[in-house]
């Protein structure tokens, strides 16, 4: 159970803190409601490069690092599709130094030229160690595109295409920032040696002069259900045949998430999960074979990917696959097995909950999804899925007619 | 009205006292070391089995790393999937991972469930198998992550660099090939676990909440367990560097990007210059705001990231800077690696940059202390190089006491360019 009090200023910014005092340390995290899914088609890889750009010096302060780790913290930050957040951890009587960065830099940003020309080449770069100079690492780039036709989470955070980061310009910047760096689009988590009172007085004096800036509403379009089965095949330079399939599953808002979040740990969570049992162990057709999906917040995509062992036919490889997927869709699940990932899920929270700096990110996370104490409540929501949901998932999501398969060929 | 552009006070996190909180320690009735730090918020527990069987001991390549990775898949009353579901089922993590050394069982489990857990791990060390089949699906499918590995710039120049610091026939320089995987033999996995898990040498780390009869929990299950009976037999292995100091290797005739790694000798962790150096490191490309990060991707733009680190192993240290670079810039990436490496042997770094590095160490130290898990591992480390808390002591003093003139006189000794290994695979 994690406590924590929630207050909202009157520009619109929602603040959630939580005390520790075990700890002598403070994290300050600040979620901002904008990722991948809200670019614009032709310039999309921008909330991620915005997210660099977001360490490039604010309008009153010329570096944001610097004075952090002068004061013994440090700091990160991440984008998806869905959201970017800004973390940082500092020893607690330091807070005030967090809370002067993020509120300047939630203010303004100075909308530095070099830091623009700089963050385009380290951007850049990143998308080449990580999707063009790796074996197999072009394949969420095909697979998105295959998937999703409206939705955009048909790219990737890193973006479509190295181009649209090249040619980012600095008023695209501007526009964004105004867009969607607002009070009224985040969400501020205080966590660890914090007092309440003493986060609400430092909240107004940085944050709440802050103007409130419009409320961005989205309008994403959605992705219309899949009617026809999607394959593709590839070739590439790569010394194993792999394999990946995607089925279109619920969004993080339903009910039947938490099902289908269990039935890929049956499938794939693991040494015991089905999948690597038959087919890695005992058929010996995968060298590897992982069950997985993003947690998405709109529909997102329940994934399976193998690499063949050396020598099978891929067509044998998917049979094998599509023979697992008929038990989990003809036959009810043991009930140990469906209690055995319930275990699995129960230890994986609580053993996420140990570090302040995650208590805090997931404090603004549930609030993202319209309230913190989602946290508290989540575990409740798996131990209601049963073994009929399962199948239920199991039927409804794995349909060929919902499916997305890619042949990656070695050549 | 605010003045943004005025910074809070700040209290210098050099005022911090640290300290390093005290595991509980007890013997086992076999006489084995446990060490507990018995804390937290979470009802969660670690425990780790350290076992001084790491490819230091083996006498032919993977040996100690296959035993390692097969002693979980099966005893003589359960399969492979039997364990497997069995630890799953309580949501546990039974992992294993062989090191240079040592070679690590550890265990992640809710408190709740830990004496389920305990039984099983007492029958992996007593009565592993070992099979044949596991042995066979192992070799094959780790062929195949070395085969995708070997099409990684960063893999290849990882493991090269290593065998020139060391030489290719030591421990910490050895890699595997395909053919090396293909020699292995079950008989030799047995006799390797016989000697050195079964009959082996064994020390407990453990953190989190711990049961009340936690003591004797262990003691029921591994007190009387045949484990340090003998003396661990002293093996020394030669180090063989390199001769030729520049290497430059195409892998992939294709690739957007070349994998640097700059790296020569320094002193052992228990070296009273090894804190001062760790201070240094700091500086020149141990953290965001480092000498090499600003220069090289925040300034030039040529990487997504520039590290250098100091090696941790027991034996032989060294420092090491690593990164990926476009593959037109990796010639003007190394260029300005020795360029700040002159910058710091020709110039006393600035009070306030100093200041900023022992503040950021302290700051990072006490969030790295926080929570029982990282506190034990200080305590491995420390136990496992053969040091104690008065060396934690000296480094907290070091990073606080340490002098601009002090970090130039190591920079000249440790920074000549010509002393270091220079290797980019593209």
């Amino acid at each position: 159970m994690i406590k924590f009090d929630r207050f909202v200023l009157n520009n619109g910014l929602k603040v959630l803190v939580h005390q520790d005092q075990s700890t002598p340390m403070a994290v300050v995290n600040i979620l901002y409601d904008v990722g991948a899914r809200d670019e614009d088609a032709s310039k999309t890889g921008f909330a991620h490069l915005f997210e660099h750009l977001m360490f490039g010096g604010s309008v009153n302060i010329a570096d944001y690092d610097e004075p952090l780790q002068l004061a013994g913290g440090e700091n990160n930050a991440y984008t998806t599709n869905d959201l970017t957040n800004y973390y940082c951890q500092l020893p607690a009587e330091n807070l005030e130094t967090a809370f002067w960065l993020e509120s300047d830099r939630m203010l303004s940003l100075a909308f530095s030229k070099k830091s623009l020309d700089v963050q385009r080449k380290v951007v850049c770069e990143e998308f080449k160690e990580h999707y063009i100079n790796k074996p197999y690492g072009d394949v969420w780039h095909m697979m998105r595109e295959l998937a999703y036709k409206v939705h955009p989470y048909k790219w990737m955070t890193i973006g479509k295409e190295l181009s649209h980061i090249e040619t980012a310009q600095l008023d695209d910047v501007k526009q964004f920032f105004f867009k969607h760096y607002t009070p009224a689009n985040a969400i501020l988590a205080v966590a660890g040696n914090v007092e309440t009172e003493h986060v609400k007085k430092l909240a107004e004096k940085w944050f709440g002069e802050i103007p409130s800036g419009v409320k961005y509403h989205r309008s994403i379009a959605q992705e219309p259900v899949q009617q026809e089965e999607r394959r593709m095949t590839v070739k590439r330079n790569v010394p194993m045949d792999a394999i990946y399939k995607t089925w279109h599953m619920s969004s993080r808002f339903e009910q039947d998430y938490y099902a289908t979040d269990l039935l890929t740990d049956i499938l794939g969570g693991g040494a015991s999960s089905r999948l690597y049992q038959a087919l890695v162990k005992e058929k010996q057709l995968f060298a590897q074979i992982n069950c997985y999906h993003f947690g998405s917040l709109d529909k997102g995509l329940f994934t399976i990917e193998g690499q063949l062992v050396k020598g099978v036919e891929m067509k044998q490889a998917e049979d094998a696959i599509e023979f697992e997927l008929n038990k989990v869709r003809n036959e009810l699940i043991d009930e140990r097995e469906l209690q055995k990932v319930k275990n699995k899920t129960e230890s994986v929270m609580a053993f996420e909950d140990m570090s302040v700096m995650n208590r805090a990110g997931s404090l603004a996370f549930y609030e993202l999804l319209g309230d913190g104490n989602l946290m508290n409540e989540e575990f409740k929501k798996y131990q209601d899925v049963t073994t009929a949901d399962l199948q239920r998932i199991a039927n409804d999501v794995l349909k060929d007619t919902n499916s997305n398969t890619i042949w990656y060929m070695a050549n | 009205m605010l003045n943004r552009s005025l910074a809070p006070h700040i209290k210098d996190a050099v005022e911090y006292s640290i300290s390093l909180k005290h595991p509980d320690i007890f013997k086992l009735d076999n006489g084995i070391d446990v060490y507990n730090v018995q804390a937290g918020t979470e009802e969660v527990v670690q425990i780790e089995w350290v076992f001084k069987a790491g490819n230091w001991f083996e006498e032919k390549k993977l040996v100690a790393s296959a035993t390692n990775f097969l002693i979980k898949n099966g005893t003589t009353k359960k399969s492979a999937y039997e364990i497997n579901e069995f630890v799953d089922f309580y949501g546990a993590y039974l992992n294993r991972s062989c090191y240079n050394e040592t070679a690590v069982v550890s265990l992640h489990c809710l408190s709740k469930q830990l004496e389920h857990i305990l039984p099983l791990v007492q029958e992996v060390f007593m009565d592993a198998i070992l099979p044949e089949d596991e042995l066979l699906i192992y070799k094959q499918n780790m062929k195949q992550r070395l085969a995708v590995n070997l099409k990684k710039c960063d893999f290849i120049a990882g493991r090269k660099i290593d065998a020139l610091l060391f030489g290719d026939r030591h421990p910490y320089g050895v890699y595997s090939e395909m053919v090396d995987y293909d020699a292995l033999n079950q008989q030799e996995l047995l006799d390797y676990y016989n000697a050195f898990y079964k009959n082996g040498h064994c020390t407990i780390f453990s953190a989190g909440i711990l049961p009340s009869n936690y003591q004797q929990l262990l003691n029921t299950y591994f007190g009387a367990l045949p484990f340090n009976k003998g003396v661990v037999k002293e093996i020394s292995h030669p180090i063989l560097p390199s001769t030729q100091k520049k290497w430059n290797i195409l892998n992939d005739p294709d690739g957007v990007q070349g994998a640097i790694r700059i790296a020569r000798a320094c002193p052992l962790p228990t070296d009273s210059e090894f804190p001062k150096l760790q201070v240094l490191n700091v500086l020149f490309g141990g953290f965001f705001g480092s000498r090499l990060m600003t220069n090289i991707r925040e300034d030039k733009g040529y990487t997504y990231g520039i590290y250098s680190y100091l090696m941790n192993h027991i034996h032989a240290s060294a420092i090491l800077i690593s990164t990926e670079a476009g593959r037109d810039v990796c010639e003007a990436t190394v260029k300005e690696v020795y360029h700040e490496m002159e910058q710091l042997r020709l110039h006393e770094v600035g009070k306030d940059e100093l200041l900023l590095v022992k503040n950021y160490l302290i700051g990072t130290l006490l969030g790295d202390l926080d929570g029982p898990f990282h506190i034990i591992g200080r305590w491995k480390n420390l136990i496992l190089h053969g040091m104690d808390e008065s060396h934690f002591r000296y480094y907290v003093d070091t990073i606080k006491t340490i002098e601009a003139k002090e970090l130039k006189n190591l920079a000249e000794k440790y920074l000549n360019p010509d002393e270091f290994y220079e290797l980019v695979v593209v």
